[in-house]
């Protein structure tokens, strides 16, 4: 909760000087996964509109907590499809602004280089004492990865050494502090510029897993704000789009 | 409408709540008397560091103790590399990781209450024992214990009650493994992510009760002159 108070002072504050400037400003919630890209693109997106988008991250499932309880949230780019859904299903979300952001990648990672190997046997023959996988219950990338060890028949092998994140980024953390020395993450949290940060990975085939579809939808708050029209049209955009590529997403 | 009544894996993080702030418990008083001890007879100029030591825990976020743990106990970090070269494995995501982990973020939670106990049995029915010829072992078991015995049941109290509350820490060390890292505090917060409130409900009302219990037990336990004193 504590990521409220700024974001409504930012409120109040742009309302003050509102009658100064044209630009007009939105409060965006963003699944922990895509921080590093929103970062960069909001701050592109400040310089060619003028408008501020101002962000706050964490998991989407206490987004849909806050938002229910009345925080002044304009955009969620959720981690799933399924949370922009149901909020405007009930009423809370405008839902002909949903649209698909991005689609996340699923990697097998290891902070070790020349680990995993191209085809995830390491899985099957690695001598790993722990691999994290994020909670399948709330995080989309955790049930990809849950689906991933079904359809390779390794779910019996695998679950005795896996270790839970709450989210993916604390997955990651498991996996980067070498504490578990295999991990199910987002591409985009090792790969950038297109390349793989360190350590070695594979890249999960999207036909192992249901896709992990990302979507963005407006809220009822910011149906008539400018900047969340003009965010939602620039992340549809070329220059967004590159960004989000870089970081391992696909359309 | 999911069942509100508790299954068995929050019967199962309950159980490994109460066995982890049991351990936490008694291995806090036996190690910290000594150095509760110290600080409160020394005048050693490390009583300040050392006592600012001790109280870190009361200011930093858990996740910072967390974090430096996980850093620290994994395979590239001091504590790590000592744990393996025992021969004990490495502690992240074991049970004997979190009470590592909970004796730190408890930690004030014995030692001052202590401290404070042998501070304020002052040093003359210590002068008085040593006259009639007690050793210091002696004096120690016969005179001060018993005088400090408040100090302990409060310190028992509250290190066992703070590390049923814990939640940052375990979150960053224990990896959410069911009955052996998955605590009640992360069974609630995976029902409340999940969206799962009754069952959120149940075990966070519960925690509630315990904790209202508790802090008026630690009122009725102390005596009448010592209540003013509670470090509450």
């Amino acid at each position: 909760m504590n990521c409220l108070r700024p974001t409504s002072i930012a409120l109040v504050l742009s309302a003050v000087f509102c009658a100064h400037a044209q630009a007009d400003e939105v409060a965006v919630a963003v699944a922990a996964n895509f921080t590093a890209p929103m970062q960069k693109i909001a701050a592109q997106f400040e310089k060619d509109t003028g408008h501020k988008a101002t962000l706050s991250f964490g998991a989407t499932g206490k987004f849909y907590a806050q938002i229910n309880n009345g925080a002044p949230f304009g955009i969620l780019l959720a981690a799933d499809d399924t949370t922009p859904e149901k909020l405007a299903k009930e009423g809370k979300a405008v839902d002909a602004s949903r649209f698909t952001y991005a689609i996340g990648q699923l990697v097998l990672w290891s902070k070790q280089a020349n680990y995993v190997d191209d085809k995830g046997q390491v899985l099957k023959t690695g001598d790993y004492q722990h691999i994290a996988i994020a909670n399948p219950k709330l995080a989309p990338y955790g049930l990809a990865a849950m689906q991933t060890l079904d359809k390779l028949g390794l779910t019996a092998q695998v679950q005795p050494r896996v270790v839970q994140g709450e989210n993916i980024g604390q997955t990651y953390q498991f996996a980067a502090s070498g504490n578990a020395q295999l991990g199910f993450v987002a591409l985009s949290q090792v790969m950038e510029g297109g390349q793989l940060r360190e350590g070695s990975a594979w890249i999960v085939p999207e036909a192992m897993h249901e896709p992990i579809r990302q979507d963005a939808i407006v809220l009822n708050s910011a149906k008539d704000n400018p900047a969340a029209k003009a965010l939602m049209e620039y992340l549809k955009g070329d220059k967004a789009r590159a960004v989000i590529k870089s970081y391992g997403y696909a359309f | 409408m999911t069942s509100a009544l508790l299954r068995p894996e929050d019967w199962a993080a309950i159980r490994l709540t109460l066995e982890l702030a049991s351990t936490t418990t008694l291995l806090l008083l036996v190690l910290t008397t000594p150095l509760a001890w110290w600080l409160a007879h020394t005048r050693s100029r490390w009583r300040g560091p050392i006592g600012a030591v001790v109280a870190l825990p009361l200011v930093l976020p858990p996740t910072v103790i967390g974090f430096y743990l996980l850093v620290t106990m994994g395979p590239n970090g001091p504590i790590g590399h000592l744990t393996q070269s025992l021969g004990l494995g490495r502690l992240p995501f074991t049970f004997a990781g979190l009470v590592v982990g909970s004796l730190v973020y408890s930690l004030p939670f014995a030692v001052q209450p202590l401290q404070r106990a042998f501070e304020s049995i002052g040093n003359r029915p210590l002068e008085v024992a040593a006259t009639l010829g007690a050793s210091r072992i002696d004096t120690f078991f016969t005179v001060a214990l018993p005088l400090a015995l408040p100090g302990f049941i409060t310190a028992a109290v509250l290190s066992f009650a703070h590390t049923v509350g814990e939640f940052g820490i375990v979150l960053m060390l224990g990896g959410n493994i069911e009955g052996v890292t998955r605590v009640v505090s992360v069974q609630i917060y995976d029902h409340v992510e999940a969206m799962e409130y009754a069952r959120a409900h149940w075990l966070a009302g519960g925690m509630v009760a315990f904790a209202f219990v508790v802090l008026v037990a630690l009122q009725w336990l102390q005596p009448r002159d010592h209540r003013n004193a509670t470090p509450l």
